[in-house]
């Protein structure tokens, strides 16, 4: 695809500096062909992967893609089958888990349970030799941080789910790592819990200037939280970019698929410029018209990927030769703030439109088993050739 | 008419056993402890205040019915004073709980390598190595301590291996001392030990033990700051099934002990039989379950105090 926009789009969000972008500084972690291997089973495989100082760096995949192995890698529980992991310029290859200069978040939390809260934080530091008094004052200060300063003398079975995830956050930060792995941080909370731990999350991140690996199944939480996206499958990383990046330029079906949903027309080029491609699909009642090239050959087969939310659904026909597509309204999800339409086209094909209700009362409602003509863009969506 | 009172009777029954059948299931357990357990404690209760006589069966009766209706209730706390009296009892209580306290030890010492390796294990090698644990008890207690006399014994295995590799000369005197008492009792009781400590360690979740490496702790630490105290209520539940039973443990010193074994099974086995004084066997033995049954008390209350002061 057009590497160029992309670096275009990455420059105007704008805000901060990139590094993975200007390339001016020494990545601070540098995965190098990275392979884990269970017997005949390839939990990772072969990643490479540049992770940039306080970065706030989201793993995503589903169960299985090898990203919590990739995370236990890191910390040191797990040794690479091949491939090198430097953090700060030094080889991780013979360092014990316990002389890293990383720390771990548990999915479990793995707090002890016969410990209270102030000696779990304190743990990491009276390992380290340093004296009783001065450790806990330095847990006091961290149980602030995650306002548990009240809870200091509880056992861990004495705290709800939310405050057992600060803990475990606070134990983790207290050793103020280089690095912070986070395995589903979040996983185990409700979800309004969640979404407010996420933003004091990056709260504490940007306070402590901390770099954080988070591994995550929850597409939402890492498009919250992260600086830049992983998206694994199969142990494999199949794109690497920044939020926005990742949704809007999706470089293949799975991550398109992954990443939020979509509505997937294959198809054939039919007419290819240098400053745009028609695309011949069976499943779309016209051509379909983009308006940028894009690298392919004539009569090549790829697939046309558009989000719910870029289609606009009337009652009227458009006007112009592309880009839209007929069919019956299926079924209506209304979810308060936005309709999700189920529409069945001609071709049999069912695709999703979200509209945002922006008024409360609409004359031209559209409604169950109306005949309604679906239109985009030019530039709406993307061509993925894999 | 027969019909339906039979039918009114099942269908009574049946709410009957709806209502009742907790208590029912529950009481089973309880009457068998009562018939078997409590009713025989109160037997040697009763004949521990009795006074020795040569009779059929030989101790006095508690209760007499004088003449004119009068019902004499003769206790002899005798029995016990003379426990206290002579120091034969005295030293054979303590030397029973020193050899109980110095075995537990020493089983728990052997029996936490073997649980822990056999916890850590993959599953399907775990239920061998459980299997090997408990194979022991397939062969009766008693052939088991007699072979430790053919092992142990001045000509046995171990002196004829060590002078053949010309290690020894003169055979070691193993049997008959109090070393083949403690060598039986490990041996014997290693399985109570295992599979306590066993279920407990099994349970240890090891993110634990990866959070303890995690934030700075070697193996060592991490073993005695989260494996041990996590462990605890796996060690005292071993330790009570070791420590109980070898206090009153009789076949193992008798067989393999020496003169200079002193301990309170045997104490308890002359009385009975080589001078037939029942009521002081039976103090003997209200003694030693007086003496096993209150620290245990004061050690559960203990525990549950420190639980609830945790939960």
């Amino acid at each position: 695809m057009n590497a160029s926009t992309q670096k275009n789009i990455n420059g105007s969000i704008a805000g901060g500096a990139k590094p993975w972008v200007s390339q001016d500084q020494e990545p601070f972690i540098r995965i190098n062909n990275l392979t884990k291997k269970f017997g005949d089973f390839t939990a990772v495989d072969n990643v490479s992967l540049d992770i940039y100082r306080e970065e706030l760096f989201c793993l995503l995949g589903g169960s299985g893609c090898g990203k919590s192995t990739l995370l236990r890698m890191l910390a040191g529980f797990e040794a690479p089958t091949s491939g090198t992991i430097m953090i700060d310029g030094q080889d991780m290859a013979n360092v014990a888990p316990f002389d890293r200069p990383t720390n771990m978040m548990f999915q479990s939390y793995a707090l002890f349970p016969h410990m209270s809260v102030e000696k779990n934080v304190a743990y990491g530091l009276l390992r380290d030799g340093m004296r009783k008094r001065e450790a806990f004052e330095q847990v006091g200060e961290m149980l602030k941080l995650v306002q548990l300063q009240d809870f200091a003398k509880r056992k861990p079975d004495q705290l709800s789910g939310g405050q057992r995830q600060r803990v475990a956050l606070a134990r983790s930060l207290i050793k103020k790592p280089k690095l912070l792995l986070l395995d589903e941080p979040l996983g185990a909370l409700d979800k309004k819990l969640r979404e407010e731990t996420q933003f004091e999350l990056i709260n504490i991140q940007e306070s402590l200037g901390v770099t954080f690996i988070v591994v995550t199944h929850d597409q939402e939480e890492a498009m919250t939280l992260s600086t830049r996206i992983g998206v694994m499958n199969e142990g494999e990383i199949i794109q690497v970019g920044e939020p926005r990046e990742i949704y809007e330029f999706p470089q293949s079906k799975f991550v398109a698929d992954f990443i939020g949903s979509v509505n997937i027309f294959e198809g054939r080029v039919s007419d290819d410029a240098t400053d745009y491609v028609r695309i011949k699909s069976s499943e779309a009642d016209c051509e379909i018209h983009i308006s940028h090239g894009v690298s392919c050959s004539e009569n090549q087969k790829l697939w046309f990927a558009i989000r719910p939310e870029k289609l606009e659904v009337t009652h009227k026909k458009p006007r112009g030769k592309f880009n839209w597509v007929c069919g019956l309204v299926d079924e209506i999800a209304y979810q308060g703030n936005l309709s999700v339409y189920r529409i069945k086209l001609t071709s049999g094909k069912i695709i999703r439109v979200t509209k945002s209700n922006r008024l409360r009362h609409n004359e031209d409602e559209i409604t169950w088993d109306d005949k309604v003509y679906v239109s985009w863009e030019d530039a709406a969506g993307v061509v993925l050739t894999q | 008419m027969s019909d339906i009172s039979g039918h009114n009777f099942h269908t009574t029954f049946y709410h009957w056993l709806k209502r009742r059948g907790r208590t029912l299931v529950i009481s089973v357990p309880f009457w068998w402890l009562i018939v078997f357990f409590l009713a025989p404690f109160l037997v040697v209760l009763k004949i521990s205040f009795a006074e020795a006589i040569i009779a059929q069966p030989p101790y006095s009766q508690l209760l007499t019915f004088a003449e004119d209706g009068v019902v004499q209730l003769k206790l002899f706390i005798s029995n016990y004073g003379y426990l206290l009296d002579d120091s034969l009892y005295i030293s054979a209580y303590w030397s029973s709980i020193k050899i109980a306290f110095v075995s537990t030890l020493i089983t728990l010492l052997v029996a936490y390598p073997m649980a822990y390796y056999i916890a850590r294990s993959p599953s399907h090698r775990r239920n061998i190595l459980l299997m090997l644990i408990v194979l022991p008890f397939w062969t009766s207690f008693l052939l088991r301590v007699y072979a430790w006399i053919g092992i142990l014994k001045t000509n046995g295995i171990i002196n004829n291996v060590l002078m053949w590799l010309g290690i020894i000369d003169e055979p070691f005197v193993m049997l008959q001392t109090n070393f083949a008492v403690y060598v039986g009792i490990v041996y014997t009781y290693l399985p109570f030990m295992v599979l306590p400590l066993f279920t407990n360690l099994v349970k240890l979740d090891e993110s634990l033990l990866e959070a303890s490496s995690d934030l700075g702790a070697g193996s060592l630490t991490t073993f005695l700051k989260i494996t041990l105290p996590l462990s605890i209520p796996g060690i005292i539940a071993g330790s009570m099934l070791v420590f109980i039973p070898v206090v009153g443990e009789f076949v193992i010193p008798a067989l393999l002990g020496g003169p200079s074994t002193l301990m309170i099974g045997q104490v308890l086995w002359n009385e009975f039989f080589s001078n037939r004084d029942w009521p002081v066997a039976s103090a003997v033995a209200i003694v030693m379950l007086v003496l096993l049954v209150v620290p245990i008390m004061l050690l559960r209350n203990a525990q549950n105090a420190s639980n609830e002061e945790g939960a």
